[in-house]
């Protein structure tokens, strides 16, 4: 797992969904839905950015809400689908 | 038996577990007329108590309205109890089309169209309005039944943070290449209290070729110099492009929604909206009814006004208490304590004071952002409001919250 996707992704999800204003601090094994961090309705945003940014399709099956619960787990994802 | 022992031990647990995370909704029953002071039947099987009632959509105090009442009555009488049948068959009456034409007039809309409820209309709008090939950009905090639409609708749908006119243009520009995009937000979000700045949302909608959908229902009778709505408090009422709202909260608090709008999107509803194609009409006497609310206020401010006042009393009182109130000058007042535990005990102690409120709390609201909603009524007497904060203060008092920050409440408490 590239440490470059992690960053980037990490990068996203602090920019996409975080304030300035906001007390806690994101790391690649921050929870982001359990946490409420990210929310089901809005983690479309962060699947639209996996999708353009690596050129793959997520399928919904997959995009779930426990694949999207770290920085670490969505590289996973998104590596399995880049090998295919 | 289909309903085995099996498979009621598992739906026994899902209940359990439910109760386990602290999110069960427990039964509480009114056996009285909704208004400012109501009697509750809270715990099931305890003895019914007079309250004040701080937790209801009733904003012009107009659920039980005697004028109301009586046109309801005469709607029951002239037009009779339901009609059996989907609007488009045969259960259109000549009442439903002048509601419909009052409340065009009303908002300032081309046309309108009704549903069972503004669930309904949300759920509906979308399929009937957009392609596969558009776009929804929605505002993070919009209700749940807009969330509910937008899953139904075959468009791609994006998000934009809370209110952040700087994260919507930014969507906006990723999304030129759709076929069209829709912006959609509450007027007034029914959590927080605040107002979508409507002014810089249809600036931006010109700017990128986008259309604007605001969902009124916590604003529709009351916002805005004549309590037209949030487009009315944001001089942009030519502006915004399909509004949806309910008849179940300010404007009678019976049931019924609709969608208003765009002369061409309002028929693609007629035509397409599956609520409206596959659910019942609404009732003549729901018809009726919101015809007179919307008889007694168009051209009388007087109950938005009192509203207002209350609210702006309410809101004073409470900060000066030493509370942390949140949102903007609307009469939801939502009282913030960011722990759900103390948010709940909290409400519980305001019922034994007489105060009737609830605690809300992550899944309803985000985690750390536990609160009480306070939503006011211009059925609401100062006498009222004064008791209210009276309890607030005591309760706030035995909590160790008054005049506490955010940090130091989370300090104490916990998020």
């Amino acid at each position: 797992m590239s440490e470059e996707m992690k960053e980037t992704i990490l990068e996203y999800v602090v920019d996409e969904y975080m304030d300035e204003d906001d007390d806690e601090e994101a790391g690649f094994d921050t929870p982001l839905i359990s946490s409420g961090i990210v929310d089901s309705f809005s983690m479309v945003s962060l699947k639209v950015f996996l999708e353009k940014k690596y050129q793959i399709k997520l399928p919904d099956d997959e995009a779930t809400p426990e694949a999207f619960d770290t920085v670490n787990k969505i590289c996973v994802l998104v590596n399995k689908h880049l090998s295919k | 038996m289909a309903f085995s022992d099996k498979n009621r031990a598992m739906f026994a647990g899902e209940i359990e577990d439910i109760k386990s995370k602290g999110l069960f909704k427990e039964k509480r029953f009114i056996c009285s007329p909704q208004d400012a002071e109501i009697t509750v039947e809270y715990p099931e099987g305890a003895d019914q108590a007079k309250v004040l009632n701080f937790c209801a959509n009733n904003y012009l105090g107009l659920s039980s309205h005697p004028d109301v009442v009586q046109a309801a009555h005469e709607g029951l009488d002239a037009r009779g109890y339901g009609m059996s049948s989907v609007r488009f068959i045969c259960g259109t009456q000549d009442i439903h089309r002048e509601l419909q034409d009052k409340m065009s007039k009303f908002l300032g809309m081309e046309e309108t169209l009704l549903f069972p409820s503004c669930m309904d209309a949300n759920a509906g709008v979308f399929e009937a309005v957009l392609e596969a090939d558009d776009v929804i950009i929605a505002d993070r905090l919009i209700h749940a039944s807009l969330v509910d639409g937008i899953r139904l609708c075959s468009a791609h749908y994006d998000t934009f943070k809370h209110m952040n006119m700087k994260h919507l243009e930014k969507k906006l520009q990723l999304h030129q290449d759709k076929r069209t995009r829709l912006i959609v937000c509450d007027g007034v979000f029914s959590m927080d209290g605040d107002l979508m700045p409507l002014d810089e949302t249809v600036a931006l909608a010109e700017k990128y070729d986008a259309m604007v959908l605001v969902d009124e229902s916590h604003a529709s009778g009351f916002i805005g110099k004549t309590g037209r709505g949030t487009h009315e408090h944001f001089g942009v009422m030519d502006k915004v492009d399909l509004i949806t709202t309910t008849f179940g909260k300010g404007l009678g608090g019976a049931s019924g929604g609709c969608v208003s709008g765009r002369a061409e999107l309002i028929e693609l509803c007629r035509q397409k909206a599956r609520p409206y194609l596959f659910s019942n009409s609404l009732a003549p006497a729901i018809v009726a009814g919101s015809i007179k609310v919307l008889d007694l206020i168009s051209g009388n401010p007087e109950r938005r006004d009192k509203l207002e006042a209350n609210t702006k009393y309410f809101r004073e009182k409470m900060t000066e208490a030493g509370f942390i109130i949140g949102g903007q000058d609307t009469p939801i007042a939502p009282v913030m304590l960011y722990n759900a535990k103390l948010a709940n005990d909290m409400a519980r102690d305001m019922y034994a004071e007489g105060i009737y409120v609830i605690g809300f709390f992550f899944p309803v609201v985000p985690a750390g952002a536990a609160r009480i909603r306070v939503q006011l009524s211009a059925a609401h007497e100062m006498e009222h409001i004064d008791k209210a904060v009276a309890a607030f203060i005591k309760v706030g008092e035995k909590y160790g919250v008054l005049g506490l920050d955010k940090k130091e409440i989370i300090e104490k408490y916990g998020m």
